[in-house]
C-alpha cells in the first residue's frame, strides 16, 4: 500500500512537471523531451491502475512512435525563433486554465460518486490484460476497432498528400517543359487554381493600368515573403 | 336538325376555319383565303337554315336556348355555355355571316400580295367567330366572352401591318378604349346579377319585373354601365377616338369590323337588353342623347377630313349614332333595319375605297385624287350607289331605314321630337360629306394616277410609304404587299361589290311603311313584353318624313356640287373665312387632346410616381433592401468573431467549456 | 491512493495543456499541448475503468491514442507544408482564414 502510494506520488509529480515543462520551455525540442518524460510517467500511473496493456501501448505507440515523429519534424522545421508574446492571452490564458482546473476538480471530486473515494472495484484476475482487451476489441467494440483502423489509413494518406513536394527535383524540372510553360502562363488572379496554391506569387496591379489582376510568374526560386 | 343545332353549326364553321388556317399557315399559301371564305359561307348557309327552322315554330315559341355545358357547379353562378336563338340573334347572325362572306371574297384579291395572307384569314375567321358568339350568346357570360374576343380580333387586325408604328399605336388605342367598355359591361352585369341572381338573358328579363321598379337606382346604374360598354364598342362620344385611327388596318378589315359588324355590337346590346332599358328610362334617354350628339359631331368632322377612309369612318360613327339613338328610344326594328342596310352600303363604300386606294398606289388622301370617273367606272358606280344609299335618296335602302328611325323619333314626341329634328340636320350633313368625298375623288381634272390608268397602266409606287406619315417602308412581312389591286381587274372584288350594291339598292324594300313590314313582323316574337316596340308611326306621317328627308339630303348634295364641281376653289375660300371653325373641326373637336390631358397623362404620371417612389424607394429600397440590409448587418457583426487567430478560438472554446461546467456545477447544488 | 487522486492529476494535466494551447505561439508546441490534454483524458478514463472494474474505459483510452496518433500525423504534415512554403511558423501569423 505504502509502496504504491510512493510510486503514485513520484509518477504524478513527474507527469505534472513534464506537463509544465512542455508549456514553459522555450526550445520546442526540449518541449518534446518533456512530453516524453510525461508520457512515461503516465504509463507508470496506468500500471498503478492495473491497465497493463494500455501502459504498454502508451510507451510503445505514444512515446515510441508518435514522439519520434515529433522529433523528426522538430529537427526538420528547426528550433523556431523567440517570439514576442504580445496579446492579452498571455495573462488570460493561464487564468482560463486555472479556472478550468478548479472547475474540473470540483466537478470530479465534489460529486457524490461513491467510487471516487474508493480504491476501485474488486480486482478480477485478468483485468486489463491483453487477452481481455483483445477479446473486447473483437467482440463488443469491433466497430470502433474497424473505424479506428480506417481512420489510421486516412490519416496516413492525408499526411502524405499534405507534405509532399510540389516542385520536382532539378532533373524533373528540366524535363517537363510543356508543363512548366503552361504553369508559368499568366492567369487571372484569385481564381483558386492549384498553381496559385503551389506558391506562384500573385502580383496585383492597379486596375487603371491594365485591367483585372493577372498572376505573374516567379522565374527563380521562391523567396521568403514575410509581408 | 333542331334550330339550336343550326345555331351551334353557325359557330362551328368559323372556329374550324380559323383553326385549320392557323395550324397550316406555312403551307396553305393562297388556299387559305378560299378556306376562310368557305368556312364563313357555310356558316351563312347554316344561319339561313336556322332562320327557316326558326320560322317553322309558332310565333310565341321563337326564343330558343341550348346549352352545351354548365359551369354552375364550380362557380356557383349559373353560367352556361349557351346560345339563344331568337329573331334578333338570327337577324344579326345573317347580317354578320353574309357580309363577312362577301368581305372574305374581296380580301382574297385585295391581300393577295401580302406576305401575311394566311395570318390575315385566320384572324378574320376568328373575328367572325367571336362576333357570332357575341350575337348568339344566351347569357351575359357568353356576351362578355364574345365582346372580349371581338376586341382582341379588332386589335390583331388593326395592327395587322405590325411594322408600322402608326398601326400598332392605333391598335393599342382601340384596345385600351375597348377595355374601358369591357369594364362597363362586366360591372353592369354584376349590378344586375346582384339583384336577379342569374346571368341568363331570358331569366333576367323575367326576374327584373319582380326585383326592380321603374328607374330604380341599381338598374339605372347597370344600364348606364352597359351604355359605357356600348359606346366604347360602337365608337360613340366620348369613347370614339379609336375609330378613325383604326383605319390603319387593311381596307377589308375596316369594311368588316369598323363598318358592318363590330361597331354595331353596341346597338345589338341595347336591343337585346331592351327590357332593362325600358324599365330604366333615364339610362335610355342618356343613350339617345349621346347617339344624337355623336351623329352631329361625327358628321361635322367628316366634312373637313381629307383621308378617304377616315371620311367613311366618321360616316360610320354618325350612322351608328342614328342606330343608338333609335334603339335607346325604342325603335328596335328601325335600328336593326338601319343596321342591316348600313352594313350593305358601308361595306360597299369601303370596298370601293379600297379599289381607288389601289389605283392611287396606296395613297389615301383626297387632296391628291381627282377625275377617276373614266379610269374606274365600276368603282365609280359602286361609290354612287353607296353614297346615294348613305345619303338617304330614294329608292335606295338607306332612304327607308334612316327615315324609319327619324319617323319613330317624331312619333314618340317630347324630347325625342327634338332629337328627330337633329336627325334631319344629320341627314343634311351626311349628304355634305358623302358627296364631297365622291365629287373630289371622281370629278375634276384627272390626277396623274387616273391619267395613267386611263391608258391602262396601274400606278406603282417607287418607294412604298406610310399613307399617314409619309415614312418609307418596304413590302416584306408586317407591311402591305407590293401589288395594289383595283376592282376593275379582279373578279372576286367585282362579285362581292356587285352583290352588296344590289343589296344596297333593293335591301330596303322589305320594310316600306304601309306596304310591307317584313322586318318588324319577323322581329316581333322577340319583343313580347315591350311597350315601345309596338308603337309605330302611322303610315301617313311616315310618308311625310320619307319625302322631307331626301329633299334635305339633296340640298346638301347640291351645295357640295356647287362647292366642289361648279365653282372649284370655293371650299378653300370658305375654309379661310371660317378659319377657327375649320380648325376646330380639323382637330376633331379636340377630343384626342382632352382625353390625353384628362386620362392619359394622369395615368402616366401615376405610373411614373409608382415606379420611382413606390417601386424603387419603398419596395426595392425599403422592403427588399431593408431585409437584406438587416441580414448583412447582422452577419457583419457576427463575422467579427472570426478573427483567424487560432489562440482566440481556443480561448473561446475553453471559456465556453468553463462557463458550461460552472453552470452545471451550480445547478447541481 | 483512491481514485480521486488520479482524477485530480488528470484535471491538473488537462488544464496545464489548455493553458499551453492558449499561450504558446509555436504550432508544434500547441500540438504537444494538445497531446497533454488527450493524455489527461486517457488517465481519467483508465481511472474510471478501474473504479467500475469495466475495461471499456481502457478500450476507449486505446482508441483515443489511435486518434491522437492520426491527428499528430496530419498536424505535423501541415506544419511541414507550412514550412515548405516559407511561411512563418507562428499561429498568430497564420490568420488568413478569417471572416
Amino acid at each position: 500500500m505504502v509502496f504504491s502510494s510512493i510510486l503514485f506520488f513520484i509518477a504524478a509529480i513527474a507527469a505534472i512537471s513534464g506537463a509544465i515543462g512542455v508549456v514553459m520551455l522555450r526550445n520546442p525540442f526540449y518541449s518534446v523531451l518533456a512530453l516524453v518524460c510525461h508520457l512515461i510517467a503516465l504509463a507508470a500511473l496506468f500500471m498503478l491502475l492495473r491497465a497493463e496493456f494500455v501502459a504498454a501501448a502508451q510507451v510503445v505507440v505514444y512515446a515510441g512512435a508518435v514522439m519520434v515523429l515529433y522529433v523528426f519534424v522538430v529537427a526538420y522545421v528547426g528550433g523556431g525563433q523567440e517570439y514576442q508574446a504580445g496579446s492579452a492571452l498571455r495573462i488570460l490564458g493561464p487564468l482560463f486554465a486555472l479556472a478550468v482546473a478548479v472547475e474540473l476538480c470540483i466537478a470530479m471530486l465534489g460529486t457524490g460518486l461513491s467510487g471516487v473515494s474508493s480504491h476501485g472495484a474488486h480486482y478480477v484476475l485478468g483485468f486489463g490484460t491483453p487477452k481481455q482487451i483483445g477479446r473486447l476489441f473483437l467482440t463488443d467494440y469491433l466497430f470502433a476497432f474497424e473505424v479506428a483502423s480506417l481512420l489510421l489509413l486516412v490519416a496516413a494518406v492525408g499526411s502524405v498528400v499534405l507534405a509532399r513536394r510540389r516542385r520536382g527535383l532539378e532533373a524533373e524540372e528540366a524535363e517537363d517543359h510543356d508543363f512548366q510553360r503552361r504553369l508559368r502562363q499568366p492567369r487571372p488572379a484569385f481564381t483558386g487554381t492549384m498553381a496559385e496554391a503551389a506558391g506562384l506569387r500573385i502580383a496585383v496591379r492597379e486596375i487603371e493600368e491594365s485591367g483585372p489582376a493577372v498572376m505573374e510568374q516567379e522565374p527563380a526560386l521562391p523567396t521568403t515573403s514575410n509581408d | 336538325m333542331t334550330t339550336t343545332t343550326w345555331g351551334w353549326l353557325v359557330l362551328l364553321f368559323p372556329l374550324i376555319g380559323s383553326a385549320v388556317i392557323s395550324l397550316g399557315f406555312r403551307f396553305w399559301g393562297r388556299t387559305a383565303g378560299w378556306i376562310g371564305t368557305l368556312a364563313i359561307a357555310l356558316s351563312f348557309a347554316c344561319a339561313v337554315a336556322m332562320l327557316i327552322s326558326l320560322q317553322s315554330h309558332g310565333a310565341t315559341h321563337r326564343e330558343l336556348t341550348s346549352s352545351l355545358w354548365n359551369y354552375d357547379v364550380s362557380t356557383g353562378v349559373d353560367a352556361h355555355m349557351a346560345i339563344l336563338v331568337d329573331p334578333i340573334s338570327v337577324f344579326m347572325a345573317l347580317v354578320v355571316s353574309g357580309v363577312s362572306t362577301l368581305i372574305h371574297l374581296y380580301s382574297i384579291s385585295y391581300m393577295k400580295s401580302d406576305r401575311g395572307f394566311a395570318r390575315y384569314f385566320a384572324y378574320l375567321n376568328y373575328f367572325v367567330l367571336s362576333m357570332l358568339i357575341l350575337v348568339l350568346g344566351g347569357n351575359f357570360v357568353m356576351l362578355i366572352i364574345g365582346w372580349a374576343f371581338v376586341g382582341a380580333a379588332s386589335y390583331l387586325l388593326i395592327s395587322f401591318w405590325y411594322r408600322r408604328t402608326t398601326a400598332t399605336g392605333a391598335g393599342l388605342k382601340a384596345f385600351v378604349i375597348n377595355v374601358v367598355g369591357d369594364v362597363g359591361l362586366v360591372l353592369g352585369t354584376f349590378f344586375l346579377f346582384r339583384h336577379t341572381g342569374t346571368v341568363g338573358f331570358l331569366s333576367n328579363f323575367n326576374a327584373i319585373h319582380h326585383v326592380f321598379h321603374t328607374d330604380s337606382t341599381d338598374l339605372v346604374v347597370a344600364c348606364l354601365l352597359f351604355l359605357v360598354g356600348a359606346f366604347a364598342k360602337s365608337a360613340q362620344v366620348p369613347l370614339h377616338t379609336w375609330l378613325p385611327d383604326a383605319m390603319e388596318g387593311p381596307t377589308p378589315v375596316s369594311s368588316l369590323i369598323h363598318a358592318a359588324t363590330m361597331v354595331t355590337a353596341g346597338v345589338y346590346l341595347i336591343v337585346r337588353l331592351h327590357p332593362l332599358f325600358e324599365m330604366a328610362p333615364t339610362a335610355a334617354d342618356v343613350g339617345a342623347c349621346i347617339g344624337c350628339a355623336t351623329l352631329l359631331i361625327a358628321g361635322s368632322i367628316g366634312v373637313v377630313v381629307t383621308d378617304i377612309k377616315r371620311v367613311i369612318a366618321y360616316s360610320t360613327m354618325s350612322q351608328i349614332g342614328y342606330m343608338i339613338m333609335g334603339a335607346s328610344a325604342g325603335a328596335y326594328s328601325a335600328a336593326l333595319f338601319h343596321l342591316m342596310t348600313h352594313a350593305f352600303f358601308k361595306a360597299l363604300l369601303f370596298m370601293a375605297a379600297g379599289s381607288i386606294i389601289g389605283a392611287m398606289a396606296g395613297n389615301q388622301s383626297l387632296d391628291r385624287m381627282g377625275g377617276f370617273r373614266k379610269a374606274l367606272p365600276f368603282t365609280f358606280i359602286c361609290f354612287m350607289v353607296g353614297g346615294l344609299a348613305l345619303s338617304g335618296i330614294p329608292p335606295f335602302s338607306g332612304w327607308l331605314s334612316k327615315d324609319d328611325i327619324i319617323g319613330y323619333m317624331y312619333h314618340r314626341g317630347g324630347g325625342f321630337f327634338v332629337l328627330g329634328i337633329l336627325g334631319e340636320v344629320g341627314a343634311f350633313i351626311t349628304g355634305l360629306y358623302t358627296f364631297r368625298m365622291i365629287f373630289r375623288a371622281f370629278w375634276g381634272e384627272p390626277s396623274p394616277e387616273a391619267s395613267e390608268l386611263e391608258h391602262g397602266h396601274l400606278a406603282h409606287a417607287e418607294v412604298p410609304t406610310n399613307p399617314m406619315t409619309g415614312e418609307e417602308e418596304d413590302t416584306d412581312i408586317g407591311f402591305p404587299g407590293p401589288e395594289h389591286v383595283i376592282a376593275e381587274r379582279e373578279w372576286p372584288m367585282r362579285i362581292a361589290m356587285s352583290l352588296l350594291a344590289l343589296l344596297a339598292v333593293v335591301g330596303g324594300l322589305i320594310e316600306i311603311p304601309g306596304v310591307d313590314s317584313g322586318i318588324t313582323n319577323f322581329l316581333a316574337p322577340a319583343f313580347p313584353h315591350s311597350r315601345l316596340f309596338a308603337q309605330e308611326p302611322s303610315t301617313g306621317s311616315a310618308w311625310v318624313g320619307l319625302i322631307v328627308t331626301p329633299i334635305i339630303g339633296l340640298i346638301g348634295i347640291a351645295i357640295v356640287y356647287r362647292l366642289y364641281v361648279a365653282r372649284r376653289g370655293t371650299s378653300a375660300r370658305l375654309a379661310e373665312r371660317f378659319a377657327p371653325l375649320h380648325n376646330f373641326l380639323v382637330n376633331k373637336w379636340y377630343f384626342d387632346e382632352l382625353i390625353d390631358y384628362a386620362v392619359v397623362r394622369p395615368a402616366l404620371l401615376i405610373g411614373r410616381v409608382a415606379d420611382s417612389v413606390l417601386e424603387r424607394i419603398v419596395i426595392s429600397g425599403g422592403v427588399t433592401g431593408g431585409v437584406t440590409g438587416v441580414v448583412r448587418a447582422g452577419s457583419a457583426t457576427v463575422r467579427r468573431a472570426q478573427t483567424g487567430f487560432l489562440r482566440y478560438y481556443a480561448a473561446a472554446i475553453v471559456l465556453g467549456l468553463s462557463a458550461l461546467s460552472l453552470y452545471f456545477l451550480i445547478s447541481s447544488t | 491512493m483512491t481514485i480521486g487522486w488520479y482524477l485530480a492529476v488528470s484535471a491538473i494535466i488537462f488544464s496545464v495543456g489548455a493553458g499551453g494551447v492558449l499561450t504558446r505561439r509555436n504550432p508544434l508546441v500547441v500540438l504537444l499541448c494538445l497531446e497533454l490534454m488527450l493524455n489527461a483524458a486517457n488517465l481519467a478514463l483508465v481511472a474510471f475503468a478501474r473504479m467500475w472494474g469495466n475495461e471499456a474505459g481502457q478500450i476507449f483510452a486505446l482508441i483515443i491514442m489511435v486518434i491522437a496518433a492520426c491527428e499528430v500525423t496530419v498536424g505535423l504534415g501541415l506544419i511541414v507544408a507550412i514550412y515548405r512554403r516559407n511561411l512563418p511558423i507562428d499561429v498568430d501569423e497564420l490568420h488568413e482564414l478569417h471572416g
